[in-house]
């Protein structure tokens, strides 16, 4: 098999293919290696590549795999999420405040992979903490995506936070990678790049490892090539976790068994606030061709009412700025990450520290969480967004009274321009990224984001759809129906080659 | 409530930054337009709405109190900007 071959194959694919011994752990991750070689420079996925380790485990999973044994994903060389913890590698959620910090502990998350047999090629870049939709908020340079309209050359964003994963999984620099998803983060990503990402029900992986940005909303979960792919790796990222207070104690089933089954009878809901004003008329067609796939595959399409959508990015920005600017205040620069020179006192250590370490994205959220968090604000704004997030989370629980699973556009737009003017001027008008992803954040639902099918410009556009909590299965069921139905083969054209 | 920089000096002095002045003064703006675009909030009828604090219902549980994890000097000294004989290196804290 060609070094192309072996990258081309999906995670499903490359797994069987490595049981069954057509090519070995060590060949597919020097694959992987020479394509990030050639890819990186360009692309900037990888911030710290980790071959030598790579290459040590590929060589274990190979000794495993001659001998029969190994786990489910025995030899598959995964990127991971500069956010997860990895033990002695650098991991600094893409930030300055952490760089160089090589955790002595390793996330629940990436052991499963690892007790699992996957391979790790390297960490993947991010927007400095998850925050951000473009991954240019990051200390470590912006991600390009490797899709290009067909209109000019400008580089585009692969969105964000997880740009890095995104970018790296459909430039076949990776089988499948680890990301997170606070507001969006997986889900906007893999819609910009023609990849499937699935932010599970809150609480089904472990947040133990995960550098925390707002812990009531962050949860992790992987971008894959494929449906099948994605209920692999989340398979095997879920467990219950004791270190985690919030992990839930359910058993996680096995997701791959909800794919290839029918959704006739199937309720699907269609919110009707989902139809904002001023999105292209490309996303409502989409949206209209997913509902013909799914009502042709036999399934119910209901009308349903999510009346609080308008709020729920608003109600975001007040908690989730919030529980940053609470979580970021252990970088003092005291027991790791970076430390000011040349203060006069401990108070000026803090400040220069924090403000010498943190992005300009970072910053002002976490001035935003402070303020909105302050004496005589607080009612005014954190306890009515808690109370809105109620609201917003009752929609959902009336909607799923009348449906099973709920469609709905993953993005307001193809993927956007790298230093686009209009979106640096005003961080709302990058918020409004969020704006189909976010609510299922704030209930703590499961959403999956599938590629569906060209922009006019010949970018990729996804569909998402929302399950009921701990109903991942369903999800799978639909979204796999879509990818049958929108059969998107198109890959983006290696051009740095 | 309008952002002025008096009160964007205040929020910078809780939060621990030391931000030069051209920032503090684009944060008025900044903080000023999305904090604007949060009062929308307004218009929500949140009458008897308890608040919800987290994503999932549950209670938080609980383990034995066993010692299941320390002295781990040397780990946790690891990522230390400065670290002396067993302890963090801080700077002075009482003249």
């Amino acid at each position: 098999m060609s070094t192309s071959d072996l990258t081309n194959l999906n995670l499903t694919e490359a797994v069987r293919g490595l049981k069954a011994r057509d090519f070995s752990s060590v060949e597919i991750t020097k694959a992987f290696i020479a394509a990030i070689e050639a890819a990186n420079p360009h692309l900037n996925a990888y911030i710290t590549p980790t071959f030598d380790q790579a290459l040590s485990q590929a060589k274990a999973s190979d000794d495993r795999l001659i001998n029969g044994e190994g786990g489910a994903l025995e030899g598959a060389p995964l990127g991971i999420k500069d956010l997860y913890c990895t033990m002695g590698v650098q991991a600094a959620a893409c930030s300055n405040i952490l760089k160089g910090f090589k955790p002595p502990y390793e996330s629940t998350v990436t052991q499963n992979l690892w007790d699992a047999g996957a391979v790790m090629l390297g960490k993947l870049n991010m927007d400095e903490f998850a925050m951000g939709s473009s991954n240019e908020t990051s200390a470590f340079g912006s991600v390009t995506n490797p899709w290009k309209s067909n209109r000019n050359n400008q580089p585009l964003t692969p969105g964000g936070s997880s740009g890095g994963s995104a970018s790296a999984v459909a430039a076949d620099l990776c089988l499948a990678a680890t990301a997170s998803d606070t507001g969006g983060s997986i889900r906007q990503p893999a819609a910009f790049t023609g990849t499937v990402g699935i932010k599970p029900t809150y609480g089904r992986a472990s947040r133990y490892g995960m550098i925390a940005f707002a812990s009531s909303l962050d949860q992790a979960g992987p971008i894959t090539k494929s449906v099948a792919d994605s209920a692999l790796m989340l398979q095997i990222m879920c467990s219950h976790d004791p270190k985690d207070s919030t992990s839930l104690a359910q058993s996680v089933p096995d997701f791959t068994k909800a794919l290839g089954k029918s959704v006739k009878g199937l309720k699907i809901g269609i919110p009707k606030e989902y139809r904002l004003d001023g999105i292209p008329a490309e996303i409502d067609a989409l949206w209209e061709q997913g509902i013909e796939w799914l009502k042709s595959a036999g399934a119910e399409i209901i009308p349903i009412s999510l009346p609080h959508t308008r709020y729920a990015l608003p109600c975001y920005y007040i908690i989730a700025p919030a529980e940053a600017s609470s979580n970021l205040a252990r970088y003092d620069g005291m027991r790791y990450g970076h430390r000011a020179e040349g203060a006069l006192n401990l108070t000026q250590t803090y400040e220069k520290s924090r403000s010498e370490g943190f992005g300009k994205e970072v910053k002002r959220r976490i001035m935003i969480g402070t303020y909105v968090l302050s004496a005589g604000f607080y009612d005014a704004y954190y306890l009515r967004a808690l109370k809105v997030r109620r609201r917003i989370a009752e929609d959902f629980v009336h909607a799923f009274g009348l449906c099973d699973a709920i469609l709905t556009p993953a993005t307001p737009s193809a993927a956007f321009g790298l230093d686009d003017e209009t979106k640096a001027k005003d961080p709302v008008a990058m918020y409004l990224n969020d704006v189909f992803t976010v609510t299922t954040n704030l209930a703590g639902l499961p959403g999956i984001a599938v590629p569906a099918g060209l922009s006019s410009d010949g970018l990729p556009l996804g569909l998402q759809i929302i399950g009921r909590a701990l109903d991942e299965e369903t999800i799978f069921t639909v979204a796999d129906v879509i990818e049958k139905s929108a059969n998107f083969a198109q890959k983006a054209h290696k051009w740095w080659l | 409530m309008a952002i002025d920089l008096e009160t964007v000096i205040k929020v910078a002095r809780l939060a621990r930054l030391d931000e030069p002045e051209d920032r503090l003064n684009a944060l008025v703006g900044e903080l000023g337009g999305i904090m604007g675009w949060i009062e929308q909030l307004k218009g929500v009828d949140i009458d008897g709405v308890a608040p919800m604090a987290t994503a999932i219902d549950m209670a938080t549980p609980l383990r034995e109190d066993n010692v299941n994890d320390g002295n781990q000097v040397d780990e946790v000294l690891k990522n230390a900007p400065r670290a002396l004989d067993g302890f963090f290196v801080v700077p002075k804290v009482v003249e």
